[in-house]
């Protein structure tokens, strides 16, 4: 069984999706992020793969946060469009995890499938109070994961990768399939 | 002092959730690297174990807590200084052993599984898995940058279907000073 699906017996399911109170702190996280960054660090060889297992970890966090976020902020909405889903991510999703909304949202000038979300200070930043000196991109990546995984799992698929640009800059690039498809929903 | 001011007791607050969910990718991550639940459980610790290491001093720095005359004066502190710092639940503490150097904390929400917001549940054949042991690891670590050698483990969890999760602390020894040569 596709271990995403519930046991019977669990009553997992019958939770409520409410808003938790809950809060943690910072250095809390930090201390976990940068554990989960030596781990991967561990078991990879390159740069590139290190920001690869990143983001995959990040993606397991993003195709679980968008359900209950669907369901508390657009009362079980999904949205159709190329641009609210990308607006939902970058006010709802980022609020919700991030405390804030993302810096900016832009559009490539030359390319219709591209997007980039900006964040000046990059979000390591806000987890790790001494900036490092020779930044890396490893937390931008996993934050790239989760917005790979919250498109996708809407039903926009898309490739999320993190640069290092006015910040950091996550570059979406959306499927073919997706950019055809929000054209026929304008030309209706 | 002013710095001291400065940093205060106040830290930054993030939301739970993506605490508990990258908690949680990482579990899943551990179990698709090792074969066993033990492994996975004994990595957790570990992780935890350098956390602890790390985290002690960002807690000393930040709390006005002095040193701990006995274990019953560091049973407090970390149930309603740090657990209430860090992860924002502030556990009960009993089952006192009659020496005074076992206890338990009994925590009704594990933000690391929070029971009323959580997305886990333990896969039947993961029924090994000791999921928050990270917490353990990192109450260990902790206590030994202080000089004491404690044994940590989860007594019940509520992911096993117990009604509560509950940690058990053992006191072990003082660990003595070994000053490197030179330093007194």
């Amino acid at each position: 069984m596709d271990s995403r699906f519930s046991r019977g017996k669990s009553t997992i399911l019958e939770r409520s999706l409410a808003r938790p109170k809950t809060e943690v702190s910072l250095s809390a996280f930090a201390l976990l992020f940068s554990e989960i960054v030596q781990y991967c660090q561990n078991r990879v060889y390159s740069v590139s793969e290190l920001q690869a297992k990143l983001s995959e970890l990040g993606q397991q966090v993003g195709c679980r946060i968008l359900d209950p976020l669907v369901m508390r902020e657009k009362n079980g909405k999904r949205e159709t469009k190329v641009i609210s889903a990308l607006l939902f991510i970058k006010v709802v999703a980022w609020k919700a995890l991030f405390g804030k909304e993302a810096d900016k949202l832009e559009q490539a000038n030359d390319d219709d499938k591209t997007y980039y979300i900006i964040e000046k200070d990059p979000l390591i930043n806000a987890y790790i109070s001494v900036p490092k000196e020779n930044s890396t991109l490893n937390c931008a990546s996993f934050t790239a994961g989760i917005v790979e995984s919250l498109l996708t799992c809407s039903g926009f698929p898309a490739k999320v990768t993190a640069h290092w640009h006015k910040g950091t800059t996550l570059m979406i690039k959306f499927d073919e399939s997706v950019i055809a498809r929000d054209k026929a929903l304008d030309g209706r | 002092m002013s710095r001291q001011t400065n940093r205060g007791t106040e830290s930054k607050k993030m939301n739970s959730e993506l605490f508990n969910l990258t908690y949680g990718s990482l579990v899943a991550q551990l179990c698709k690297d090792y074969e066993n639940d033990e492994d996975v459980n004994k990595q957790l610790e570990k992780m935890g174990y350098n956390i602890g290491v790390r985290l002690i001093e960002d807690f000393l720095a930040r709390s006005n807590v002095g040193r701990c005359h006995d274990f019953r004066e560091t049973a407090d502190v970390i149930a309603k200084v740090a657990f209430k710092m860090y992860l924002g639940i502030t556990p009960t503490i009993t089952n006192w052993s009659p020496a005074g150097d076992e206890f338990s904390l009994i925590l009704e929400n594990n933000p690391l599984n929070n029971p009323l917001v959580d997305f886990v549940e333990l896969p039947d054949n993961h029924s090994n898995l000791i999921y928050s042991n990270m917490l353990c690891g990192v109450l260990r670590g902790a206590l030994e940058m202080v000089q004491m050698a404690v044994d940590v483990k989860f007594a019940q969890d509520t992911l096993k279907g117990d009604s509560v999760t509950e940690i058990r602390m053992k006191f072990i020894r003082r660990i003595e000073d070994n000053l490197p040569a030179g330093e007194e």
